[in-house]
């Protein structure tokens, strides 16, 4: 174990501590909460922004078949390299493809969604049709894997566990763009976010242009979800959990305070489940999706029942 | 001049047909209706059930098109103006159950005023005192600091009321402001509009199934019926016997002398 004091001497600079233990601060630990952050903020942020859109306090980045969207398009990326081959094969596995697969399979199963709930209106009709997506696309991925090699598989499975480590500083930074991009979309959003409470017809008559604002929450959503999916895998819970928590807490349903304390809650909860996953004093590392599930589901449940209600 | 064209039309309805476009085929719900409406007038539009008083008024607050004809506010054709300057001039209250959200009545109430607020909605001096005058006209100050979950149907109506207030448009159009509400309800919230008509000359229609407190109170009323839709002041539209085939005459006839409807 490095001493707390070493860790702070590294973090403001100090070049005497040892150099594996600043290799491994500076590389690994730093790099890890700031993914632990973005991530956090930018999941719960996105289910904030789905439970508004379809005015359902069920519909979260996961449960809309969003995540199922992004791992279709990774699945695509690692398990299809060699069915492509050649040139576009080595294309296919650079940093950047993956973000735009994931990003973009997230896009498409989220446009798909919403392109059918304008025409069906009844909301838990959509959840459903979003359930539908997640197993069609985990059935491609099934057809996927079966034709794929043992190591491609074996990268893609890694993938699906959720990871908040293994990001270099270059790929941090691709991260952290698409967070920023994601989070200016939906700041630029929270005007039109709560008249959209009121529903569509409500919030048309207030002067909404509602297409537009429906399209510019979609592509923030997708951003978020779709690159933080590519970089950590598909981690459950949180962006559904998130958004109910804060909600519960600072009891209003007013954007303008929901938005930041989301962020705020987000990166304060994933945070605490990176360090819970790290078992303090042992050798072992629980996956992240794990963490996220056990620790922060009974926690969800319990403010529920003390409260007795779900609001969008 | 006559007194007539001194009046000041907000809303005029032009040989309106309304109804639903498919792709293939067109649904006619109802044609040939024709309206004008001035300004502190309060209209009551009433009808059967499923005759189309929900689709003229989407008509009219343009969330859904018009098959043909048109509608101008204040001279201008509805299709030519934007939601943003049309939600200026026009407000709405809807049936629409909005119960759900945990936003307090106050930040509800104060929704109405997003079409002048900036990008990010901030409320300015003159936005926060439309909001609370909006509050005092509709006599809800006791309920400001509530959330909408917690309110009865009846507050609720009124909440939506003073958001639609507090949007301070010459037009308001409410879709069966009284369902769910007992009859005391019913005639306060009918009486509060009233009021509000003459007091801020605004135009108020409103569609609804009270027939008998609508005849007493409304300056005009628009008669929706299979055969035609009807115009005028009440009194009007009793000489023109327009009531009279309103519902098929085996359960409920109407009585001219009393100006009400009565069980056979």
């Amino acid at each position: 174990m490095i001493p707390l004091k070493k860790v702070i001497q590294v973090l403001l600079g100090d070049e005497s501590v040892k150099e594996s233990w600043q290799y491994i601060i500076i590389n690994y630990r730093v790099p890890k909460a700031i993914v632990a952050v973005l991530v956090g903020a930018g999941l719960g942020v996105s289910g904030l922004l789905m439970q508004t859109l379809f005015r359902n306090p069920l519909a979260g980045p996961y449960v809309l078949g969003l995540s199922s969207g992004a791992s279709l398009g990774v699945a695509i990326v690692i398990l299809g390299a060699s069915l492509f081959g050649g040139v576009l094969g080595q294309f296919l596995v650079t940093k950047w493809s993956l973000i735009i697969a994931s990003s973009g399979g997230s896009f498409l199963v989220l446009l798909a969604v919403v392109i059918v709930s304008s025409r069906v209106k009844d909301t838990m009709a959509i959840l459903i049709i979003g359930l539908m997506f997640a197993s069609v696309t985990a059935a491609l991925v099934s057809v996927l894997s079966y034709f794929s090699t043992a190591e491609e598989l074996q990268r893609y499975i890694f993938w699906s566990f959720g990871s908040l480590g293994n990001l270099t500083w270059d790929e941090l930074t691709i991260l952290f763009g698409a967070f920023v991009i994601g989070i200016g979309l939906t700041i630029y959003s929270i005007k039109s976010l709560n008249v959209l409470l009121l529903g569509d017809n409500y919030a048309q008559s207030l002067g909404l242009n509602i297409k537009k604002h429906r399209f510019v929450l979609i592509l923030a959503t997708s951003i978020l979800a779709g690159s933080i999916t590519s970089f950590v895998g598909p981690i459950a819970f949180i962006g559904l959990a998130v958004p109910h928590l804060t909600k519960l807490l600072f009891d209003t349903s007013n954007h303008k305070i929901l938005v930041p304390a989301v962020l705020l809650s987000g990166s304060i909860l994933l945070l605490l489940c990176d360090s819970i996953s790290q078992l303090p004093m042992s050798e072992f590392t629980l996956p992240i999706n794990a963490v996220t599930s056990l620790f922060g589901a009974p926690v969800v449940i319990w403010l529920l029942v003390r409260k007795k209600k779900l609001f969008v | 001049m006559s007194l007539k064209s001194e009046k000041h039309i907000v809303l005029k309805v032009d040989n309106l047909s309304i109804g639903y476009q498919t792709k293939k085929s067109q649904t006619i719900v109802a044609e040939n209706i024709n309206f004008e409406l001035a300004k502190g007038e309060l209209i009551g539009l009433i009808g059967a059930n499923g005759i189309g008083k929900s689709t003229l008024l989407k008509t009219i607050t343009k969330s859904q098109k018009a098959l043909n004809g048109a509608v101008f506010v204040k001279e201008k054709s509805l299709e030519d103006i934007s939601n943003m300057t049309l939600a200026k001039e026009m407000s709405v209250v809807l049936t629409e159950n909005v119960a759900q959200t945990n936003l307090s009545v106050q930040e509800l109430i104060a929704l109405g005023r997003q079409p002048y607020t900036n990008w990010i909605g901030t409320l300015t001096e003159e936005d926060e005192v439309k909001t609370k005058s909006a509050i005092e006209a509709i006599q809800i100050t006791d309920l400001i600091h509530k959330k909408c979950f917690e309110l009865s149907d009846g507050q609720l109506q009124k909440v939506m009321l003073a958001r639609a207030l507090a949007q301070d448009t010459d037009i308001i159009v409410l879709d069966e402001p009284t369902t769910h509400l007992d009859l005391y309800h019913k005639v306060s919230v009918l009486k509060l509009l009233q009021k509000l008509a003459k007091e801020t000359q605004k135009t108020i229609l409103f569609s609804t199934h009270e027939i008998n407190v609508t005849l007493s109170l409304c300056n005009k009323l628009i008669v929706m019926k299979e055969s035609m839709t009807h115009f005028g002041s009440p009194k009007k539209l009793i000489e023109e016997q327009a009531f009279d085939d309103l519902f098929p005459k085996d359960l409920v006839i109407f009585d001219s002398d009393s100006s009400s409807f009565k069980i056979v």
